[in-house]
């Protein structure tokens, strides 16, 4: 099910049988076009599928965006090796919960989407890495997976094709940084998520070593349609460049907050009032987090932008996960700068110093600020500790903490300032007990 | 060490997923669904895993320590964790973990002296736009109130907890 | 090899070949890039980011220490945003890193010290409370202190990847990642203590040398480790005369990297308080404390009075003193006592070795050609417990230059997990190397190691089957001492002079074996010098006058007449052969009052006996080694600046009569070093010493006798 009510805004894609009933059952799929595209697909060449989908201008729906279609292109031939296709469904980005839908209420969806990536580098086996939190998923998905080998969507000789092909679950344990594909791909190797040296890159090494595609879970779901109805339709969805629709996750202080399917390039400002029923209590809108914990704040009149890939990199943010977090005039900016730099500390893997000392230390610090017993220096020295984490880090997970501290520092400067006025006794903070459990 | 049938089946349809040689891919699986059933990664847990995945204690302390999830120690019968993050925040998450902390006579990570229930205080869990959101054990529970979790909490405690996500 | 490729360093032009990594190219023109976690022949981390440069037209800085160089890139190592980034890292190391480097082993040679003073900030902005968390012990030997520790998996790679003992790993996650020993609270290993050596910092120290003094108080001497065969070279700090700590960190030596723990611990025997440190006379049936003038003048005395009247001399001398006391006590016993009954514990059939390859050049192998040779055939050793150097270095050259290694044991061994090995009882060897002959055939060269269990024939067989191969073929007769090579070199044997010459050259008879010696009821006088044979044997003859030199009242010392306190290796100067027969230098390090280098009791005794024998300096003796001696006729200049020079080995017949039943291991394990290892508290405080876990290899089950089992572990393509 789904637990907001739909919007009429929405165009519904990839989430058009979330509404219809036992959504996730193979019968439902196959009455409504499911395992249509896999028919055709089993019929072009890989080059013709990599043609379409670039056609479709897909962009990867896990944060950075990239073309799918030149991924899948990465990817070398005959090398000997077996192939492995990878679906990241670790989503841990704050803000993002899509993909939880996408499995929960169309598991075909997503299988056939892999069969489709499998079918084009002759794979034979996919695993999807679920996180851990998500255990009531692994039952559908699993349940999906054994209908599908009934059916003979999976397994040996695939629709007479003569491909065999075989789809896994696997679960992760806690930990964010397991969402980064390389980090993913020691995971799935039962080691600790520590992601590895790039390049290579998954494409060429991944999965136990061997060539793979990775990609995230709506970008898998988005695939089947793309095949049923063409790429050049799909494109037509959303802006140039930015092909399609994708699930938006808009949370905070709105009157319906929720996940709703929308076109590349929908208007944030129309997202907020029109999708979403305006501010909550009629607040004034203070502030936009628009593409999950990592993206840097929009001020409030910053957000007069189309939601895309595009529109919001050249507004020095990121549409990344899709997860719009809108706050209101009465947010405390502080306390949500606090909240990510938490977060991004306890996530850290500790592989890197910089990632690993630099969220310590930035959340110590605002940890202070924000309990009273801030400085002046701390403002900027929390700006340049974030400057000297930004791309010297390991993997993206520094960047995906320095960038939005960046970003509340310039923009809501005059916050932390007003902070420095509030009179009040700061208390010395007790040593922290650091917890091993 | 031998676990329910139910999980014997399931380790060994998990050790036949992964390529030929690559037991050691079972590993996270493994300890998160023994610790479902056992309570917490025991020694004889870890121990076991190892033996069964071909690789060492050492390589699987590694990971135990490394994922979040994975505990040494028991957690309560009923393991209660309350998203604070930004989307739970805004909607007050944060007070909502403070009226659990006091509801429950519990700080971050404790367990009642009965073992029956256990409070974390949680990164995102997935349920933003449904803010505020909490998971007992792997249910989810979307815009919890203060005093819809405290229905939630009497009903572990009477018993009368069902296991549908609300 | 592809051609070079062209860039440029700060301004220098350079060429490196393709895939050379930005960090070693720079190196060798002389420009130093920081790093804490990339280490030469170690796998690469990334981690430490402290090698982080600025490369022309690439936005972000990259890191220097997996990036290859490529063809006209433009690197800046030192400029302004560089020099930003390095001060940042070090910025972020100190957040959580204690500041107690007044107190802390490793101040004064700590990189990261280092790393601040050239890189750092002078004041910290840190204000917040740091991670807290107590020491721990993991072993007798290793102490890990968690926030010291920067987490740069050194000490993980050394010990899994230098090692494969893989005893170290990463525990918990984010600014609480710490190193954890793989026995929950405590380490099972090889208690090597590599990992504290490579580590950087003070996060790993030693339980021998920690909080004892401060680095800059120490004397650092090379010398070589006085345990096993292998020679190691290791460097005493030495603190009024006291050893404090041995390690090898300028990497000089045979050895480089490794020490296992007899070389980093087992020192300690020489302050042992039990060590003697005045000679011991038998008055009315006790050994009593006397001037070393009374010792010597008994001594003297009672040999003179024997020689008189043509007496039975016995001599059993040493595994462990120099090759001039050993040249010099076969020329004491044949000139001077006038007897070739003059044998040693011979833990290895070297000359029967030698005499099977006559007339083949270049058929030994040495110490550093193990880390070359293409292929390696290991027989009848459990090397990481007998050769721990070569063990290491089979496994390095296996690791870093694919070479492929093969093993038949009794019993398993380390090399199961990476080479080709095959279980075979004692005996069967060759049913084994028959079944390999095709594929070592196939090998471009191949080094044969060979432990005491063959012998005698099998030697000879061993070597027609190297010839039958048709590739070059070289061999390392698997001796257990650090000196028993050179034992056997200087002659210490009834029938053979130094270089392996006829006893007929001297116009004497062969003499008696040590085996002999001491079963002869008719012996008039045994002396014996660093060495304890009454553990295995008792002395027949009930009037043998009985002389010992050593540095404990050993079983064999407790039946003295006279007991003279010797200095120990690390007390002398002089020239000692490894297994491979490589040479080394012995420097003087630790000084015991009232203890004498052998060489010196020699040279005190001849002139108490009137006899000449020269001047008996280690250098003069050795000169007259050089020129007397076949095959050692070294390089000084090598041997001066504690470089290992190989003898080139005799090459033609060696005339002798083959004892077999003579050639017994000393059954060594890695926690075990003869009677020495007895008095080192160190060694056997560890639990995997005797006793404890510690299993002796010797009594590994062996497979069904008769039946061989051929255990592919590793197949080489
Ligand atoms: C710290 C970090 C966390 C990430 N978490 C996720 C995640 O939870 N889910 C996801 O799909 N991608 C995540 N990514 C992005 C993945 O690395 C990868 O780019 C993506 O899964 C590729 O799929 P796509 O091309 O379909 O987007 C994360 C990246 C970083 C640096
Ligand atoms: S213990 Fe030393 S060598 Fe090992 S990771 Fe820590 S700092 Fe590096
Ligand atoms: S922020 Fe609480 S569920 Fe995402």
């Amino acid at each position: 099910m789904r637990y907001n009510d739909p919007s009429p805004l929405e165009v519904r894609v990839i989430s058009q049988r979330f509404d219809l009933p036992d959504p996730a059952s193979i019968d439902t799929y196959l009455a409504n076009e499911g395992y249509v595209a896999i028919r055709k697909v089993l019929g072009m060449t890989p080059e013709a599928i990599i043609e379409e989908l670039k056609t479709s201008s897909l962009r990867g729906r896990g944060g950075a965006g990239f073309p799918t279609g030149m991924k899948w292109s990465f990817v070398p031939r005959n090398t000997g090796k077996p192939t492995y296709i990878i679906c990241n469904s670790d989503e841990s980005e704050p803000g993002t919960c899509k993909d939880r839908l996408l499995m929960e209420n169309d598991p075909h969806q997503l299988i056939e989407g892999m069969l489709i990536a499998g079918w084009t580098i002759k794979s034979n086996k996919g695993y999807i890495f679920i996180r851990g939190e998500y255990r009531y998923l692994i039952d559908i998905v699993d349940r999906a997976i054994a209908e599908a080998y009934e059916r003979g969507y999976l397994g040996k000789n695939i629709l007479g094709s003569g491909w065999d092909f075989d789809v896994y679950t696997h679960t992760g344990a806690g930990a964010y940084e397991c969402g980064e594909e390389s980090a993913l791909l020691e995971s799935l190797e039962g080691k600790r998520g520590v992601p590895r040296l790039k390049p290579p890159f998954p494409a060429v090494v991944g999965a136990f070593q061997s060539p793979t595609i990775l990609n995230n879970c709506e970008t898998f779901s988005s695939v089947p349609v793309i095949f049923r109805n063409g790429g050049a339709w799909y494109a037509e969805l959303g802006t140039p460049k930015n092909g399609g629709t994708r699930l938006v996750c808009v949370s905070g202080h709105v009157n319906k907050p929720g996940v709703y399917e929308l076109p590349m390039g929908f208007p944030i400002m129309r997202i907020i009032h029109e999708v979403c029923g305006g501010m909550r209590n009629g607040k004034k809108l203070k502030a936009v987090i628009p593409g999950g914990s990592s993206s840097p704040v929009l001020r409030a009149d910053e957000c007069d932008i189309p939601y895309d890939f595009d529109s919001l990199a050249k507004a020095k943010t990121m549409a990344g996960s899709g997860g719009i977090v809108v706050l209101d005039e009465d947010t405390d900016i502080v306390a949500v700068a606090l909240r990510t730099m938490k977060f991004y500390a306890h996530e850290s893997c500790g592989w890197c110093i910089p990632c690993r000392e630099g969220t310590t230390w930035l959340k110590k610090i605002l940890t202070r600020f924000h309990e009273g017993g801030g400085l002046p220096s701390d403002i900027d020295l929390i700006g340049e500790l974030a400057g000297n984490m930004l791309g010297r880090t390991f993997c993206a997970l520094g960047d995906a903490a320095a960038m939005p501290t960046g970003g509340f520092i310039t923009k809501f400067r005059g916050e932390f300032e007003e902070y420095l006025n509030r009179q009040s006794a700061p208390e010395p903070a007790a040593p922290e007990l650091v917890s091993i459990a | 060490m031998t676990f329910s049938p139910e999980l014997e089946a399931r380790f060994t349809k998990l050790l036949a997923s992964y390529p030929p040689g690559r037991t050691r891919s079972a590993v996270v699986p493994m300890l998160l669904y023994a610790q479902d059933e056992v309570g917490a990664v025991t020694q004889e847990v870890v121990e076991e895993v190892a033996r069964r995945c071909s690789v060492t204690p050492l390589q699987v302390d590694e990971v135990i320590g490394y994922y979040s999830m994975l505990h040494r120690k028991p957690l309560g019968k009923y393991h209660v964790q309350v998203c604070t993050n930004i989307a739970c925040q805004a909607l007050g998450g944060e007070q909502l973990f403070e009226h659990a902390c006091r509801a429950l006579r519990l700080g971050n990570k404790e367990v009642s002296s009965d073992g029956l229930i256990s409070l974390e205080e949680v990164e995102c869990i997935g349920a933003c736009s449904w803010a505020p959101a909490i998971q007992i054990n792997y249910d989810f529970h979307h815009f919890v109130t203060p005093e819809r979790f405290d229905q939630l909490i009497s009903a572990l405690r009477d018993g009368s907890y069902g296991r549908k996500a609300s | 090899m592809a051609d070079p490729v062209k860039f440029t360093i700060d301004g220098q032009e350079l060429q490196a070949a393709p895939g050379t990594l930005l960090i070693n190219a720079a190196k060798k023109a002389g420009i130093s890039i920081p790093s804490f976690c990339y280490y030469d022949d170690l796998s690469l981390q990334a981690a430490c980011r402290m090698c982080l440069v600025e490369v022309e037209k690439t936005p972000k800085l990259q890191v220097a220490c997996t990036l290859p160089v490529a063809e006209g890139m433009v690197v800046h190592t030192d400029s302004p945003q560089v020099r930003q980034a390095r001060k940042g890292m070090v910025e972020f190391l100190l957040t959580n890193h204690p500041l107690d480097c007044p107190v802390c082993d490793k101040g004064g040679e700590c990189e990261l010290q280092d790393m601040v003073f050239r890189y750092g900030a002078g004041e910290s902005r840190f204000r917040e409370t740091k991670v807290h968390v107590d020491e721990k012990q993991w072993s007798p030997v290793v102490f890990y202190d968690a926030p010291r520790c920067i987490l740069c998996y050194r000490c993980v790679r050394i010990c899994g990847e230098g090692l494969g003992v893989s005893a170290l790993g990463v525990g918990n996650r984010g600014v609480v990642s710490e190193i954890i020993p793989n026995a929950g609270d405590h380490l099972e290993c090889d208690e090597c203590g590599l990992c504290i050596d490579i580590c950087p910092v003070g996060a790993l120290t030693s339980g021998t040398y920690r909080y004892k003094t401060r680095p800059w108080e120490m004397e650092h001497i090379g010398t070589i480790c006085t345990h096993c065969s292998n020679g190691c070279k290791t460097t005493l700090g030495v603190r009024n005369g006291d050893i404090i700590r041995a390690n090898n960190r300028d990497h000089s030596g045979v050895n480089g990297e490794f020490l296992c723990i007899k070389g980093r611990y087992a020192f300690d025997f020489n302050e042992h308080p039990e060590r003697l440190t005045a000679p011991l006379v038998r008055t009315n049936g006790e050994l009593k404390p006397v001037s070393w003038a009374i010792a010597l003048a008994t001594v003297a005395k009672k040999f003179n009075e024997l020689r008189a009247r043509n007496g039975k001399f016995g001599v059993i001398g040493s595994n462990h003193t120099t090759n001039e006391e050993n040249y010099v006590l076969q020329k004491f016993a044949r000139q001077v006592l006038g007897t070739s009954n003059i044998d040693h514990h011979r833990t290895g059939d070297v000359a029967t070795l030698l005499d099977a390859l006559q007339g083949r050049a270049n058929v030994l192998a040495t110490t550093g050609g193990l880390l070359k040779t293409k292929a390696a055939l290991v027989i009848d050793s459990d090397l990481a417990q007998e050769q721990p150097l070569l063990a290491f270095q089979l496994r390095a050259n296996a690791r870093l230059n694919k070479s492929h290694v093969y093993a038949i044991t009794p019993g398993p061994v380390r090399e199961d997990n990476y080479a080709k090995t095959a279980r075979a009882e004692l005996g069967k060897e060759f049913d084994v190397l028959d079944g390999w002959r095709e594929q070592l055939a196939k090998e471009p060269e191949l080094v044969i190691l060979f432990g005491a269990a063959i012998k005698g024939e099998a030697i000879r067989r061993l070597v027609a089957f190297g010839d039958s191969l048709g590739i070059p073929v070289k061999y390392v007769c698997l001796v257990d001492y650090s000196n028993s090579r050179g034992a056997s070199d200087m002659g210490l044997l009834p029938d053979l002079l130094p270089g392996y010459q006829p006893i007929s050259n001297a116009a004497l008879e062969p003499g008696l074996n040590a085996d002999q010696i001491l079963a002869d009821p008719n012996l008039d006088a045994l002396w014996v010098i660093g060495a304890n044979p009454f553990v295995r044997q008792n002395l027949a003859s009930r009037r043998a006058f009985l002389v010992v030199q050593d540095l404990f009242l050993t079983e064999t010392a407790r039946h003295a007449d006279v007991v003279l306190p010797a200095a120990s290796a690390y007390e002398k100067n002089g020239t000692v052969t490894n297994v491979c027969g490589d040479v080394q230098r012995l420097s003087r390090g630790a000084k015991t009052m009232g203890a004498k280098p052998d060489l010196e009791i020699f040279a005190l005794l001849a002139r108490e006996m009137r006899a000449d024998l020269g001047v008996l300096t280690p250098e003069a003796v050795f000169s007259e080694i050089r020129s007397a001696v076949h095959g050692y006729d070294l390089p000084l200049l090598v041997l001066e600046t504690g470089g290992a020079a190989p003898t080139a080995p005799v090459n033609g017949r060696v005339l002798f009569q083959a004892k077999p039943e003579l050639i017994r291991s000393a059954g060594n394990t890695l926690f075990t070093s003869g009677t020495l290892g007895r008095y080192s508290q160190m060694l056997n405080s560890v639990m995997e010493a005797p006793g404890a876990l510690y299993q002796d290899p010797h009594k590994e089950p062996v497979v069904q006798p008769g039946s061989v089992q051929v255990e592919t572990i590793v197949s080489h393509g």
